[in-house]
């Protein structure tokens, strides 16, 4: 059975390896999932769980993984919203945990927008 | 939604909105008396009677990107169409409980499915609410309270992605645990 025990054998084991994360700073990289009713309904938490494996895999310590309420394009949910410091807001929608990982890499990790998931190429 | 574990996240996110510090979620099973609970209570800026005696109405919403809300009635829906029921209470300022009671073994009745994931999506977008995941099967409980990691973990952050895999292990392993199997 884990146990608090088994965390606190996690958190020597982090913070021996470690520097503490430096989340949220004005550096990181934002991905934010759409979790209002309607995104949810559509696979939103599946796709955020993916965004948090993929990220997690990879060992990225500047990408946090956010939510936000409505985002208004209810047919193209689950919708996702990628911010990359200095760079323009990039729209990814219709998204599945498949679609996950490529944008993790070429996106995120390689800064080449994965421009036949987002929205230009879903209108 | 086919299963509990999203109207739960779902309904969460209506107290995140509310600006809630602390959000406990209640998940009571009792195989004798056939029935399923979810609670989901808040600290959050809470509702107006107005608002609150319109809620369960599907063109009621606060929000301001389309007219109407979903989650409340979505709910409410699915406990009643098992032959459960249903209830909010709300006061401003103090916060918000809703309730809803399913038939346990009635045919339209969702599987409460991937609570593992839905804690780690909570968890992970609100590191700073305090989350309390209270689970019973008749006699047996399990509970998972994000203030008793915290003090585990002191300065190690609660999202980090090994403190992630333990949330949703604990939480699988003990379903399984209160499901009779190990
Ligand atoms: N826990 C809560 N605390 C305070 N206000 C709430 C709470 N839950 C619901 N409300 C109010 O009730 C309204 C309706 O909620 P409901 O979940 O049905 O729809 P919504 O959140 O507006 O939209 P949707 O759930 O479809 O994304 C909300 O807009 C909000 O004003
Ligand atoms: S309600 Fe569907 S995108 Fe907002
Ligand atoms: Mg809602």
């Amino acid at each position: 059975m884990k146990s608090l025990e088994e965390l606190k054998a996690i958190r020597e084991r982090v913070q021996s390896s470690i520097n503490i994360r430096n989340e949220g700073g004005a550096d990181s990289t934002r991905v934010v999932v759409g979790m209002a009713t309607c995104g949810i309904a559509a696979g939103a938490r599946p796709v955020l769980a993916a965004f948090v494996d993929e990220v997690a895999r990879r060992k990225l310590e500047h990408v946090m993984v956010t939510q936000t309420g409505c985002i208004g394009i209810c047919r193209l949910e689950p919708v996702v919203e990628v911010y990359v410091p200095g760079q323009e807001k990039v729209t990814y929608v219709k998204m599945t945990a498949d679609k996950v990982a490529k944008i993790v890499s070429d996106h995120i990790v390689n800064g080449k927008v994965v421009a036949e998931y987002t929205i230009g190429a879903a209108e | 939604m086919n299963e509990l574990s999203l109207h739960i996240l779902d309904i969460v996110q209506n107290s995140v909105a509310a600006r809630a510090k602390h959000i406990e979620i209640d998940v009571l099973e009792d195989k004798e008396k056939d029935r399923l609970e979810i609670r989901v209570k808040d600290d959050g800026a809470g509702m107006t009677p107005e608002l609150l005696k319109n809620v369960t109405d599907p063109f009621v919403t606060t929000r301001t990107t389309r007219k109407v809300g979903l989650g409340i009635p979505l709910l409410k829906f699915a406990a009643e169409s098992t032959g459960g029921s249903f209830s909010i209470e709300s006061e401003v300022g103090k916060g918000t409980v809703i309730d809803a009671v399913f038939t346990l073994s009635h045919i339209d009745r969702a599987p409460l499915g991937n609570m593992a994931e839905t804690m780690e999506s909570l968890v992970v977008t609100n590191p700073e609410i305090e989350f309390t995941y209270k689970r019973q099967v008749g006699e047996k409980r399990f509970m998972l309270s994000t203030e008793e990691m915290k003090t585990v973990l002191g300065g190690l952050p609660i999202s980090s992605p090994e403190v992630l895999m333990w949330v949703k292990d604990t939480v699988n392993e003990n379903e399984k645990e209160l499901n009779g199997g190990a």
